[in-house]
């Protein structure tokens, strides 16, 4: 049941810059521990988040095993026209998640 | 494993001078009562405050999800009986642990949402700690955030009451500490860097970033209870639900926060 919260302002003036926080759910299993028999936990993160703000990309972030569980990534860009934001996770075991969060800027 | 044999010894220093020089075991004054939350940094209380910060927030989610997911044999959701959880669960998550009739004894939230399935759902009891249990238990804490803590108004809980309030002031474990010498004594102290706090269970289940994950007051509970190296009550055991029941009348009137985070 992977899901993810997003926090996009709702409106903007032209040119205003502006905060855009995600939360996605996922485990982010480094890869480097152990079971009690010594056996390794494979390694099961989110390798890769994009940010597509009518269909340019803004932002995008490569994952490594340091992150913790539950990813949050916060990160600003200016806004230009009315329109949607659109965000993608991908990571191992053929993980991806979207979501997407529409803005008004008058 | 280093770090835990490091934590051991300065649990053991620190318990060495709990049982030296404080031995009293008072309760805390109204008027200093103080919610975990007023010991974290400012960082984490922004966490927490702030719904898309804060990691809870997807057990809520997945929890509105699973609150209409029909299940069991009665093919039912939570939903067909309960209607909107923001309505019919509003204040519920307050009066818990509470007396159930057919058991005649305090049963949590927890319990509540397993005897709901197998009777009414017909489906099997979620597992404690299994991410639905949590879900559908930070869904309907969520329900509560902000209003007051009210437990045991029913009188049939007094004894239940007691018996928890026993087991908090009993000394106990390898290092024999009682839950009291902690939270009553010394929560405005440190142990091994972190504070000490002084147990009003306000925002369960939460998100532990120690945790990487939420979890109950049981899970809480026996971590506590590992700490002071006593043997933890099962999941089941009555003991925790009289600790429960206990720790929530402590924190009567505090507001719910759940889910809250923590460090």
């Amino acid at each position: 049941m992977a899901s993810a919260l997003i926090n996009v302002p709702v409106t903007a003036k032209r040119g205003d810059v502006i905060e855009i926080k995600t939360l996605i759910s996922h485990v982010m299993e480094t890869g480097f521990r152990h079971t009690m028999t010594g056996a390794v936990i494979p390694r099961n993160i989110v390798t890769d988040f994009s940010c597509r703000y009518n269909g340019v990309e803004v932002f995008r972030a490569e994952l490594f095993s340091a992150f913790s569980a539950n990813p949050f990534i916060a990160f600003f860009t200016t806004a230009t026209e009315s329109g949607t934001f659109e965000f993608r996770w991908s990571g191992d075991n053929g993980f991806i998640e979207t979501a997407s969060a529409s803005i008004t800027v008058a | 494993m280093r770090t835990i044999v490091a934590l051991l010894v300065a649990t053991t220093l620190t318990a060495a001078t709990l049982t030296t020089f404080r031995g009293r075991a008072s309760e805390i004054p109204q008027a200093d009562r103080r919610s975990g939350s007023t010991f974290m940094s400012p960082q984490t209380q922004a966490m927490q405050n702030d719904d898309t910060s804060n990691p809870g927030m997807l057990w809520v989610l997945d929890g509105n999800a699973l609150w209409a997911k029909k299940t069991g044999i009665a093919d039912r959701a939570c939903m067909d009986c309960h209607g909107d959880a923001r309505q019919s669960m509003r204040g519920v998550a307050t009066k818990y642990p509470a007396f159930d009739e057919a058991l005649a004894r305090p049963v949590d939230l927890e319990q509540r949402v397993n005897l709901c399935r197998v009777n009414h759902q017909q489906a099997s009891p979620l597992a404690y700690e299994s991410r639905d249990l949590l879900a559908l238990t930070a869904l309907i804490g969520n329900q509560s955030r902000g209003l007051p803590i009210a437990p045991g108004a029913d009188p049939r809980l007094a004894p239940f009451v007691a018996k928890g309030r026993e087991l908090f002031m009993r000394r106990q474990g390898q290092l024999n500490l009682g839950c009291t010498n902690c939270h009553d004594d010394n929560w405005d102290k440190r142990l091994a860097g972190s504070a000490v706090t002084q147990a009003h269970p306000t925002g369960y289940p939460l998100y532990r970033l120690e945790w990487q994950g939420l979890g109950s007051l049981q899970r809480r509970l026996r971590n506590c209870m590992v700490g002071m190296r006593a043997q933890p009550y099962e999941a089941d055991a009555p003991e925790t639900v009289a600790l429960e029941l206990f720790l929530m009348s402590r924190a009567q009137g505090m507001p719910i926060e759940t889910p809250a985070v923590r460090p």
